[in-house]
């Protein structure tokens, strides 16, 4: 990291408020059609035809980096964020409904203030940091009842942004593999759970 | 026969039907195949179930298939043109007041909410039909368990449903071959089942209109259609046509391969191959019109897709729109001899409106962490439950039996490794203490299939305050004056909610599990809103009194005697038996006396 670009992170910090008002700095949606009472359930929905998108490169960056610290690749299965469940986030805090327009303010403002944090700390944007660094973030952040009076915000948009993570990725071939969900294919009988099952717990 | 539009209409129809779910679609199933000439009016688009989204997964779903407020129950549920709002076509409540709100789901598309409705079909027992005989409220029937039971057994051989007999007091035991067999339990459900009994809590299998094998095409039609060899051919020939279950996929998309009912795979494939049924859909009826005896003489309805206004006649009208709805006909088919509304010379057109008593709480079970993987899709919705078990400190005496309530519910049960979704792997952070990271995917994989949910449905009294009327004030985009709903629980209803979170929350404890949140021990916030469950029935209630109620004993209007209503408005109670099935029985039975009369040129 040289100078130049810690002097701009300090200076971006020191601009950046702890946690900007809900709403007050976060642009409002492009209107979009929306799903609508009666869509094609069988068609296959290609991101931002629907609604427009949200995200600029560092956001979406910020939000990439984020998925995969949250959810990383491992011996079973990818990453969320190489499975582009970022991608997801986008489209759910861009759509033209009330809860996702709760959840675009959360999730904007937690992006902003995470790069600046990463700034203030570490001189980078949050994508550009170190593993390490990354963890020394989330670790302040990861849990709304154990977060410090300046965290407390910022945990409330982790816990929300892990929620739409795990919902991101558990929905992809991959995530639903990773669970070992073996149901969702036809089969002429239904025994009920095997024997093993039950011998665990404990049941007839 | 069949689809046809204002322009291609026959002249001569028998009956005309308004609405085409469980009770449109066995009112007109019943006539056609019985010979009668039928119209009926959809005021949804044409529906066919090769359009279910089966197979999906939410991954392929915009929003990973979350509910929106135009699609409220997920992207894949078969609900069409529906919800708790509808475009153009606004419903208001009387009141401000939180707990004095109605919500009405609707759905128009042909079938209804029998799309996607939870396939449960559940047979009220003898104290349901006589409440009032029993504890002194609400209403009684003027039939009892014995009139009806003929056609329950017939509903059940016609569309399917699995279950067992129990033997459980005002649980109704099915006759020998009614019944398709339960399907295995899933292990959380035994779990349930195992710790229910040491509080007393019985867990026997649901019913459920679900093909658990294919039905029998030799044996039914003789015994639903004696007598009616071209009826007993053509119902045979639609068993057959019918897949049985391939345990999978949620039955709330719908069911391509009509393993479980829904009117447009059931109902209505016999009675179009009957030829004796002609279906206009985007026709949304509004009035009954009368002749100058005093008679139904038709129905005028607007074709949704030129906006013109169009009349139909016919011997004799039906209603089955839904018990709101059809309420919302009658007043508005205003006339000089029905000022108040058609068939209201009691004032009792749209009181005592009725939902289900709702509660539910989720648990969280360390013995079901971690299991082996296995496929828990099974017949989809619940493989058991627990019918109402404290009947014994109710009847006369129900304040003396220390419970505050006077009726009963019974217990939904939601467990197993289902499909994630876009909550899979949420709001885990009181398990997790927060972890992310490596340590999170392996607390999912702990966590995935460990929780299970009870969903309480209980019974409501009708009371006074819950009521719907004509807003002086609104119309539809169509130029249809709205409802306007007027909504109170009593003490009966959320002393039960409260009685349900507890329970809830002691077999969990039971299990060994953790609650998640918290019991909610203030009924009136543990009671789900009004109308929210979606068992809206009452609004036109049969009665042996025409001066306190609306239709007599066979749906049949006591003032205008070629007008009945088949769908859920004639309950003069709302047993926690969630009420498709019976409104299915009694519009069979309607629907026999109606072809009855017709034959006898009565009507």
């Amino acid at each position: 990291m040289d100078r130049r670009d810690t002097l701009r992170w300090m200076l971006a910090a020191a601009a950046a408020p702890a946690w900007r008002t809900a709403g007050a700095a976060v642009a409002a949606p492009r209107a979009g059609k929306g799903i609508g009472t009666d869509p094609d359930l069988r068609a296959a929905y290609e991101r931002g035809t629907l609604w427009p998108l949200t995200f600029t490169a560092a956001q979406s960056r910020c939000a990439a980096a984020l998925c995969g610290v949250i959810i990383p690749a491992d011996e079973r299965s990818p990453g969320a964020d190489e499975l582009g469940v970022h991608e997801f986030i986008d489209e759910w805090i861009s759509a033209p409904y009330p809860d996702q327009r709760k959840d675009r303010d959360v999730v904007l403002e937690g992006l902003a203030w995470i790069d600046a944090e990463a700034g203030r700390r570490f001189g980078h944007a949050f994508a550009e940091l170190a593993p390490e660094q990354q963890q020394a973030i989330c670790d302040d952040i990861c849990w709304v009842e154990q977060a410090g009076h300046r965290f407390v915000k910022p945990a409330k948009f982790f816990a929300l942004f892990r929620d739409l993570t795990a919902g991101g990725f558990y929905t992809t071939p991959e995530g639903t593999k990773d669970l070992r969900f073996a149901g969702n294919v036809a089969s002429e009988n239904f025994d009920g759970p095997p024997a093993a099952v039950l011998k665990i717990v404990g049941v007839s | 026969m069949g689809f046809v539009t204002p322009r291609t209409l026959a002249g001569d129809y028998d009956v005309i039907v308004v609405g085409s779910g469980a009770a449109g679609g066995q009112t007109a199933y019943t006539l056609a195949l019985e010979g009668v000439r039928v119209l009926m009016l959809e005021a949804g688009r044409r529906y066919d179930v090769a359009e279910s989204p089966m197979f999906r997964t939410y991954g392929e779903a915009p929003l990973r298939g979350s509910g929106t407020p135009d699609k409220p129950f997920g992207f894949y549920d078969a609900t069409i043109d529906g919800g708790w709002t509808v475009p153009g076509e606004p419903y208001h409540s009387a009141s401000s007041s939180p707990d004095e709100q109605f919500m009405w789901w609707r759905a128009r598309m042909l079938g209804g909410r029998t799309n996607h409705w939870g396939r449960i079909a559940l047979r009220n027992g003898p104290y349901d039909f006589k409440p009032r005989t029993r504890d002194g409220l609400g209403f009684d029937w003027p039939i009892g368990y014995d009139e009806l039971a003929p056609w329950y057994d017939k509903v059940e051989m016609l569309i399917g449903v699995y279950g067992s007999n129990e033997g459980l007091e005002n649980t109704p035991d099915s006759p020998e071959g009614c019944l398709l067999p339960a399907p295995a339990a899933r292990v959380g459900e035994r779990l349930i089942r195992q710790r229910a009994a040491t509080l007393g809590v019985p867990v026997v299998p649901i019913h459920r209109a679900v093909l658990t094998r294919k039905l029998d095409h030799q044996r039914i039609p003789a015994l639903l259609h004696p007598g009616n060899e071209r009826a007993q051919r053509l119902v045979a020939a639609d068993m057959q046509a019918r897949s049985a279950c391939f345990w999978a996929t949620p039955c709330g998309r719908g069911c391509s391969i009509r393993a479980t009912y829904q009117s447009p795979a059931v109902h209505l494939p016999p009675a179009l191959a009957s030829g004796n049924l002609d279906i206009v859909c985007d026709a949304m009826a509004y009035e009954v019109t009368l002749d100058a005896r005093g008679k139904a003489s038709g129905v005028r309805f607007v074709d949704k897709t030129t906006g013109r206004h169009e009349a139909v006649t016919a011997r004799a009208v039906v209603l089955a729109a839904s018990a709101c709805e059809s309420v919302r006909i009658l007043l508005n088919s205003k006339s000089a001899a029905f000022p108040d509304g058609l068939a209201n010379s009691s004032g009792k057109v749209g009181r005592y409106i009725m939902d289900t008593v709702g509660s539910d709480l989720e648990g969280q079970i360390p013995l079901l962490e971690d299991l082996p993987p296995h496929n828990e899709d099974g017949a989809g919705g619940s493989h058991l439950y627990a019918p109402w078990w404290l009947y014994g400190r109710q009847g006369r005496d129900w304040e003396k039996g220390g419970l505050g309530f006077a009726r009963g519910y019974h217990i939904e049960l939601g467990t197993g490794r289902r499909m994630p979704g876009a909550d899979t792997g949420a709001q885990l952070e009181w398990l997790t203490r927060g972890s992310y990271g490596r340590r999170f995917k392996e607390d999912v994989r702990r966590y995935y299939g460990s929780f299970v949910s009870f969903s309480g449905r209980g019974e409501m009294i009708p009371n006074e305050h819950s009521y719907c009327e004509i807003d002086p004030h609104a119309k539809d985009k169509w130029g249809i004056p709205v409802l306007r709903f007027h909504w109170r629980w009593s003490a009966h209803e959320t002393r039960q909610a409260a009685h349900m979170q507890k329970t809830f929350a002691d077999i969990v404890d039971a299990m060994g599990g953790k609650v998640v949140g918290r019991p909610e021990p203030d009924g009136a916030k543990a009671i789900a809103p009004g109308g929210s469950i979606i068992h809206e029935v009452g609004g036109a209630l049969m009665g042996a009194d025409p001066k306190r109620s609306v239709t007599n004993a066979w749906c049949q209007t006591w003032d205008v005697s070629n007008l009945f209503v088949t769908d859920g408005a004639p309950f003069p109670s709302n047993a926690d038996k969630n009420p498709t099935l019976t409104i299915m029985a009694l519009a069979w039975r309607a629907a026999d006396h109606i072809a009855q009369r017709l034959r006898r040129k009565e009507i």
